[in-house]
């Protein structure tokens, strides 16, 4: 087996649900006093290791609630797990949501700026690099205007081309490839092939396993924050279906 | 220590960036832009020379200049804490998201206002040449008390910040105690008509002390005495400390509350 570039050891993240939110202070006292604040104790998350080697396109699927996105918050380091370890080697972009981050009164260029150092790279790389992602983004012209003007997907394309630009040694996407109009779908589906073919290891997430099967070798399959199972990617997607189907 | 100080050089990209965006969108669309950061401290000097000059007469020699520094100091710890108490809460989508080391978000709301500030500098210097006050070479010591004040804006706004995640009702609070600090700076009046007996309690403030140094090197070309300037030092460098430490310890919490 190759090194491993990223490595979950017995991951558990839980949470204590309050009963109630609280935001004031007067409520939290009067509250406390009155024994009114229970906490729940969930596991979003429970006992997960699983290795991803370098090079590896790694798939998680899952239904919804199942603690995949928990799970890339943690991989990401946005979240600490609140027991277990994770050990990456090599720079992360996450796909997350694309755009996270970006300023409205502030123009694209500017955003690109912004959104490109919030992402760990330097000033000097994004500025070799911005004609590169002016151009894939296909803003031209409105690189200049407020970002607040845009469209959703103007502001989708200008995300997805400022993160591709990253070269990451792990990038983590959840659910990515439908940004903007077919065009740009193909587009960045085909960018993201490239990315994976120069060697960069992928962190997959998504609810089409004919994604899953068509673009991973290996898959995580989660169930109520726990491994269901974990193998090669086709089974796993094929496992996935089967289930879902039956319920 | 070194590991946080790798992480930061990493991210000092991103921390000037940050910097500059706060002071862009301060002036963008204003038509008079950075003249306004001018303009305020000149109009506020007008209108308190106007009203306070009379009544403090004696005591006061030139109350333009005492007006205008004292306002300087006060204006840039409250705007700074302020601004810095917002910082985790705006900036939540992001936090959300990506990882970025979060204190960044507080420490460059505290440093763009400081710079901002310092605008009001060129004001000040100008009022200084029209009374023709008396220039000394150690008016360059002015730079002193502006980096004890910087170290204890960031400790303050970096307290706030974290307390700001989980009770929004700071920001509440805050402009009370803000206001109660602005009477107890003596921005407008003589620091010696403080009655004796509340001396200690006003020494407490910790812009009393910057204020007063500051004051002295501008007006009067004092170097100010070691001893004022270590207790004012030590003082701002725990609540730094103190800042840094709460911050630490509850930053993991914070994606929870925002």
């Amino acid at each position: 087996m190759r090194d491993p570039v990223l490595e979950i050891m017995n991951v558990s993240m839980k949470y204590r649900l309050m009963t109630e939110k609280v935001d004031t202070a007067k409520q939290f006292f009067v509250k406390k006093l009155k024994k009114e604040i229970t906490y729940e104790e969930f596991y979003a998350l429970k006992n997960i290791s699983f290795s991803v080697s370098k090079g590896e396109v790694f798939g998680i699927v899952g239904r919804n609630g199942a603690g995949k996105s928990t799970l890339l918050k943690i991989i990401s380091g946005i979240l600490k797990p609140t027991e277990g370890e994770v050990v990456r080697k090599g720079s992360i972009a996450p796909l997350i949501e694309l755009g996270a981050g970006f300023n409205g009164d502030l123009s694209g260029l500017e955003n690109i700026f912004l959104n490109g150092l919030i992402l760990g790279l330097s000033r000097k790389y994004i500025d070799q690099h911005k004609d590169e992602i002016i151009e894939f983004s296909e803003l031209g012209k409105f690189i200049h205007t407020p970002i607040k003007n845009y469209s959703s997907g103007m502001r989708a394309r200008l995300g997805f081309s400022i993160a591709t630009i990253v070269k990451p040694d792990i990038l983590i996407l959840d659910e990515i490839l439908s940004v903007g109009d077919i065009n740009f779908k193909e587009k960045s589906e085909k960018k993201i092939r490239s990315m994976i073919e120069a060697g960069t290891t992928v962190i997959f997430v998504s609810h089409s396993t004919s994604q899953v099967e068509k673009l991973c070798t290996q898959a995580l399959w989660l169930e109520d924050g726990k491994v269901r199972e974990i193998g090669v990617a086709r089974e796993i997607s094929l496992g996935y279906k089967e289930a879902s189907r039956s319920v | 220590m070194r590991r946080y100080m790798v992480n930061f050089w990493k991210y000092r990209d991103l921390f000037i960036e940050l910097i500059k965006k706060d002071i862009k969108l301060k002036y963008r669309n204003s038509f008079l832009g950075v003249l306004w950061s001018m303009l305020n401290p000149l109009l506020m000097m007008i209108v308190l020379s106007i009203v306070f000059s009379s009544l403090f007469n004696r005591h006061i020699e030139n109350f333009p200049v005492y007006v205008l520094s004292g306002r300087l100091i006060y204006q840039f710890f409250s705007e700074s804490t302020s601004f810095a108490m917002d910082s985790i809460v705006i900036n939540s989508q992001l936090i959300r998201k990506v990882y970025v080391p979060k204190y960044l978000f507080t420490i460059s709301r505290i440093c763009s206002s400081f710079i901002t500030t310092l605008i009001a500098i060129v004001p000040l210097v100008l009022v200084m040449l029209v009374t023709k006050v008396q220039f000394y070479w150690t008016n360059f010591f002015v730079v002193v008390p502006l980096i004890i004040l910087l170290i204890l804006s960031m400790g303050v706004g970096l307290l706030l910040a974290t307390i700001n995640v989980f009770f929004r009702d700071m920001k509440h609070l805050y402009s009370i105690v803000l206001t109660v600090i602005m009477y107890l700076t003596p921005i407008f009046y003589p620091a010696e008509i403080i009655p004796e007996k509340y001396k200690v309690l006003v020494e407490l403030n910790p812009l009393f002390n910057i204020v007063g140094m500051f004051r002295g090197i501008l007006m009067d070309g004092n170097i100010p005495a070691f001893q004022s300037i270590f207790n004012s030092l030590i003082y701002s460098m725990i609540v730094m400390l103190l800042g840094f430490f709460i911050f630490y310890k509850k930053q993991d919490k914070f994606i929870f509350h925002i």
